[in-house]
C-alpha cells in the first residue's frame, strides 16, 4: 500500500542509511523504500533530483556510486547505474535529453547516456574542475549549464555542449581589512530565474549574489547571516529572497534586493541538510541531522505547519512541485485496495456499482484505463466523504 | 464605620477575631464573613454586596485581619474535606477505590514521539552501523584522554584525577595551552578512543567535553554540583582497580540513546562482579546525575551501598557530529532555550 501510493507522497527524504522515504503531508504518513530491502549504510543517499517525464521518476545518488531509478508511480526501485570515476560522494545529479550528469567530490563532472539498464558504460563526456567540489546545480533555464562550487573552488559556470573552459568564472573578494585573503567555500548555489544571475551561500555564513552578465566577476551583492557555516538554500516563490539554514539549524530569509534580513524559522535543532521552497506555494521543506523533516510556511503568517520524525539522519530531500496537494483525491484507506486512480469525481459517483472486484493488492505497474475504471467504482463503497 | 475602626485599632488583633464578629454590623458592608455568630447583626449588614474581595478593604490593618480569618477558615474546611475522605475510606475498607496518583512534572511528561521502540528495526540498524559499532561489537576497547582546559586549579585536577580512578584506563594530561584540533590527531595516532575536557571557570569545573574518537560525535555538557571525594559524607574508601559495572537509567529517546551510548563506550565491556563497583548515569527531566558505589547483598533483597568516587550533574547543550569543531562542525542536536524550553513538561533526553 505504501508503494501503490508512493506518487501521492509530497516530500521525498534520502536517509544516511540508504532509505528512500516518501512522506504523504495530507494523509501523515511515511513510507519507507529500499533498493535491497534492508537499509544500508553504504547506500547513503548523497544526492537526489527529479528524472524524465515530470516527476514520475527519482535519481537518486547514493554513496557507494551508483545512482538508482525510483519509480514514483510504481513506487519502487527499477534499476540503478554504476558511475566510476573520480573520488569522493556525489555533490550533484543532473538530467538533461536522456543524459545523466554526475559531479563528484574530487570535481569530475560527467555525463552517462541514461539507459538504465546497462551495467556501466563510458561517459559522453568527463570534464575535471578542479578539487573540494561542494555542490553542482543545473541551470533549469538552460538545462546543459551547470555550476559548481565548493572548498577554496571558486564559483565556475561551465557549458556542457561549449568548451572545456567555463563560461563564468567567479574571483574571489578584495582582501578583508587586514589585508588577508578571504577564504573561499561555496556550500549551495542557485540559478535566479530570469536572468543570468547567481546566488551561493558559503560556509563562512556569506551570501553572495554574482552576474555573468555584467563584467564584474566579483559579487554582486554580499550579505552575512549569523556565525556557524551556511550549509543549503533554497529560492522562494517570487524569487526576490532566498531562504538559507546553517550548521545549528537556524533558517533564515535574506533579500536578494537590499540584502538584509527578513525573518528567520524557528523549530531545527541539528544541522540543515537540505532545503526547498514549493514553486508556487509558500512553503518550505527542510531536513536535517535531528532527524525530522518540517515544512514551514513563509509567508502570513510563518509558523510550522507540519513536522514528521523520521528515524534516521536526513540528507537531501526533493518537494513535489504540484499544485492540487490539498485536492488530492480521496485515497482508499484498506490495504486491499490497488494503485491510485485519478482525480474525476464525477465519473466515481456517476459510475456507482456494487464492487470489490479486486480483492489481491495489485502492485501491477502498468496501470490500463481499465483497471482505474475499475477501481474507481470500488472507492465510493469505501469512502464517504 | 471610623468608630469601629478605632475600636478595632485599640483592642489586639486576636481580640479582635471575636469581638469584631460582634462589631461589624457596625461597619457597613465591609465585612465578608458569613460566619456564625451574626445573631447581633443589624439588619443593614446581613446584606453583603456581591462581587466584593477582601483587597477592596482600604485599612490595611483590617484588611490583613479579614484575609488572615478567610484564610483560617479555608484551612479549616479543607482539613474537614480530609477527614471526611479519610473516614469515607476507613469505612469502605477493602471496597475503597485506590488513592489517585499525584500528579508530577515526570508522570505529565508530553509525548515525545522520537522515544525509541525496542522493536524498532530502521533505529536498530542505525544505531547497530553508528560510530559506536565497533566498541558495540567488542572489536575496539576504550582508552580515554582526560584533560581540562589551559592552567586549571586545584577542584578541577583532583576531580580529574578521581574520574580517571573511576574510568579504566584512562590517563590525566596537562593541558599546556593545546589546541583540541592539534591534539585530536595525536589521540587517534595513539589509539585513544574518547577525549574527556573538564572546562573550569573562576576556580571550580563546569563544563565537559566528551569526544568519542576516530571521527565519533563530541558531546558538550555543562556540569554543576561537583563533589569531590572528601566532600561526601558517610562515603567508602577509594575505588579499587576493578572494571566498574554500568546503569543507564532513563535515556528514552533517541538522542537519548545517543547519548548514552557514548557513556557506555568508556567503560570496558566485561565488568569485574568481583569489585561490586557501579557507576549510575541517571537521566531525570534532561539532567544526567552521575554517582559511583560500591554495593553489596546483604540478602536477596536487601542492598547496601556505600558512595565513592565523585559525583556531579550534566546537562546537555549539543551533539556534535563530526569530532571537536565547535565553529565549522555540523550539529546534531543544539539545545536552543528559547525555542525548546518554553514547556515546563518536555524533555529532550
Amino acid at each position: 500500500m505504501a508503494a501503490a501510493g508512493a506518487r501521492w507522497n509530497h516530500v521525498w527524504v534520502g536517509t544516511e542509511t540508504g532509505i528512500l522515504k516518501g512522506v504523504n503531508l495530507q494523509r501523515k504518513q511515511a513510507a519507507n523504500f529500499t533498493a535491497a530491502g534492508q537499509p544500508r549504510r553504504e547506500e547513503a543517499v548523497s544526492a537526489l533530483c527529479w528524472g524524465a517525464g515530470g516527476e514520475t521518476q527519482i535519481l537518486v545518488g547514493c554513496a557507494d556510486r551508483t545512482v538508482r531509478y525510483f519509480s514514483t508511480e510504481e513506487g519502487r526501485f527499477r534499476g540503478q547505474k554504476h558511475c566510476p570515476g573520480g573520488e569522493g560522494t556525489f555533490r550533484g545529479l543532473a538530467q538533461v535529453d536522456g543524459t545523466l550528469i554526475t559531479c563528484v567530490e574530487s570535481g569530475i563532472i560527467q555525463v552517462w547516456r541514461d539507459n538504465d539498464k546497462e551495467a556501466s558504460s563510458d561517459p559522453l563526456l568527463e570534464l575535471s574542475v578542479g578539487p573540494g567540489v561542494c555542490r553542482m546545480r543545473q541551470d533549469p533555464a538552460h538545462p546543459h549549464m551547470v555550476a559548481t562550487g565548493g572548498k577554496e573552488h571558486a564559483l565556475k559556470v561551465w557549458d556542457l555542449q561549449g568548451s572545456e573552459e567555463p563560461v563564468f568564472r567567479a574571483k574571489n573578494v578584495r582582501n578583508d581589512w587586514l589585508d588577508l585573503r578571504v577564504p573561499i567555500w561555496d556550500q549551495d548555489i542557485q540559478f535566479l530565474p530570469g536572468s543570468q544571475k547567481l546566488v551561493t551561500c558559503t560556509g563562512y555564513h556569506q551570501v553572495r549574489v554574482y552576474d555573468p552578465a555584467s563584467p564584474q566577476r566579483r559579487p554582486v551583492l554580499e550579505a552575512t547571516y549569523g556565525e556557524y557555516p551556511l550549509t543549503a538554500m533554497t529560492l522562494t516563490p517570487g524569487a526576490n529572497s532566498v531562504i538559507v539554514g546553517n550548521t545549528h539549524g537556524q533558517l533564515a530569509e535574506i533579500d536578494l534586493r537590499q540584502g538584509r534580513l527578513l525573518g528567520c524559522l524557528k523549530g531545527l535543532a541539528g544541522s540543515v541538510r537540505g532545503l526547498q521552497c514549493h514553486p508556487s506555494k509558500p512553503l518550505l521543506a527542510s531536513c536535517g541531522l535531528d532527524r525530522v523533516l518540517r515544512v514551514h510556511r513563509i509567508r502570513n503568517p510563518r509558523g510550522l505547519e507540519h513536522k514528521v520524525y523520521l528515524k534516521s539522519q536526513l540528507n537531501c530531500l526533493l518537494l513535489s512541485g504540484r499544485d492540487n496537494w490539498e485536492d488530492e483525491p480521496q485515497e482508499p484507506q484498506e490495504a486491499k485496495k490497488a494503485p491510485p486512480e485519478d482525480t474525476e469525481t464525477d465519473q466515481l459517483w456517476a459510475s456507482l456499482e456494487a464492487a470489490a472486484k479486486r480483492k489481491l493488492p495489485d502492485l501491477e505497474p502498468t496501470q490500463g484505463a481499465l483497471q482505474t475504471r475499475r477501481r474507481k467504482k470500488q472507492r465510493p463503497g469505501s469512502t464517504s466523504p | 464605620m471610623a468608630k469601629a475602626g478605632d475600636k478595632s485599632g485599640s483592642r489586639g488583633k486576636k481580640g479582635l477575631k471575636r469581638k469584631a464578629t460582634a462589631e461589624e454590623p457596625q461597619e457597613a458592608a465591609a465585612a465578608e464573613d458569613g460566619a456564625p455568630e451574626s445573631g447581633v447583626q443589624l439588619p443593614k449588614a446581613a446584606a453583603f454586596p456581591p462581587g466584593f474581595s477582601i483587597s477592596e478593604i482600604k485599612n490595611k490593618q483590617r484588611r490583613h485581619l479579614m484575609f488572615t480569618r478567610w484564610k483560617q477558615q479555608q484551612r479549616k474546611e479543607k482539613l474537614a474535606i480530609k477527614k471526611k475522605l479519610k473516614k469515607e475510606r476507613e469505612a469502605l475498607g477493602d471496597k475503597a477505590p485506590p488513592k489517585p496518583i499525584p500528579k508530577t512534572i515526570d508522570n505529565q511528561r508530553v509525548y515525545d514521539e522520537t522515544v525509541v521502540d525496542p522493536n524498532d528495526e530502521e533505529v536498530a540498524y542505525d544505531e547497530a552501523t553508528d560510530e559506536f559499532a565497533s566498541y558495540f561489537n567488542r572489536q575496539t576497547s576504550p582508552k580515554i584522554l582526560i584533560t581540562t582546559s589551559d592552567r586549571p586549579h586545584g577542584r578541577t585536577v583532583r576531580l580529574c584525577e578521581q574520574l580517571s580512578t573511576v574510568i579504566p584506563n584512562s590517563h590525566v594530561y596537562y593541558r599546556r595551552g593545546l589546541a583540541l584540533k592539534k591534539i585530536i590527531p595525536q589521540c587517534i595516532s595513539r589509539d585513544f578512543t574518547d577525549l574527556i575536557v573538564i572546562n573550569e571557570d573562576r576556580k571550580t569545573p563546569n563544563g565537559l567535553i566528551l569526544s568519542h574518537l576516530p571521527n565519533g560525535p563530541t558531546a558538550h555538557f555543562k556540569m554543576s554540583s561537583v563533589r569531590l571525594r572528601k566532600e561526601i559524607k558517610r562515603r567508602g574508601k577509594d575505588p579499587t582497580e576493578h572494571i566498574p559495572e554500568i546503569i543507564l537509567n532513563n535515556f528514552t529517546t533517541r538522542l537519548g540513546h545517543s547519548v548514552g551510548r557514548m557513556f557506555a563506550s568508556l567503560f570496558p565491556h566485561n565488568p569485574q562482579f568481583i569489585g561490586r563497583q557501579v557507576a549510575t548515569f541517571h537521566n531525570q527531566r534532561d539532567y544526567i546525575f552521575f554517582r559511583f558505589h560500591r554495593y553489596i547483598f546483604k540478602s536477596e533483597k536487601k542492598v547496601g551501598i556505600q558512595e565513592l568516587g565523585p559525583r556531579f550533574t550534566l546537562k546537555l547543550r549539543s551533539l556534535q557530529k563530526g569530532t571537536f569543531d565547535s565553529k565549522y562542525g555540523e550539529y546534531e542536536w543544539v539545545h536552543k532555550p528559547r525555542e525548546m524550553d518554553t514547556s515546563r513538561r518536555k524533555f529532550h533526553l
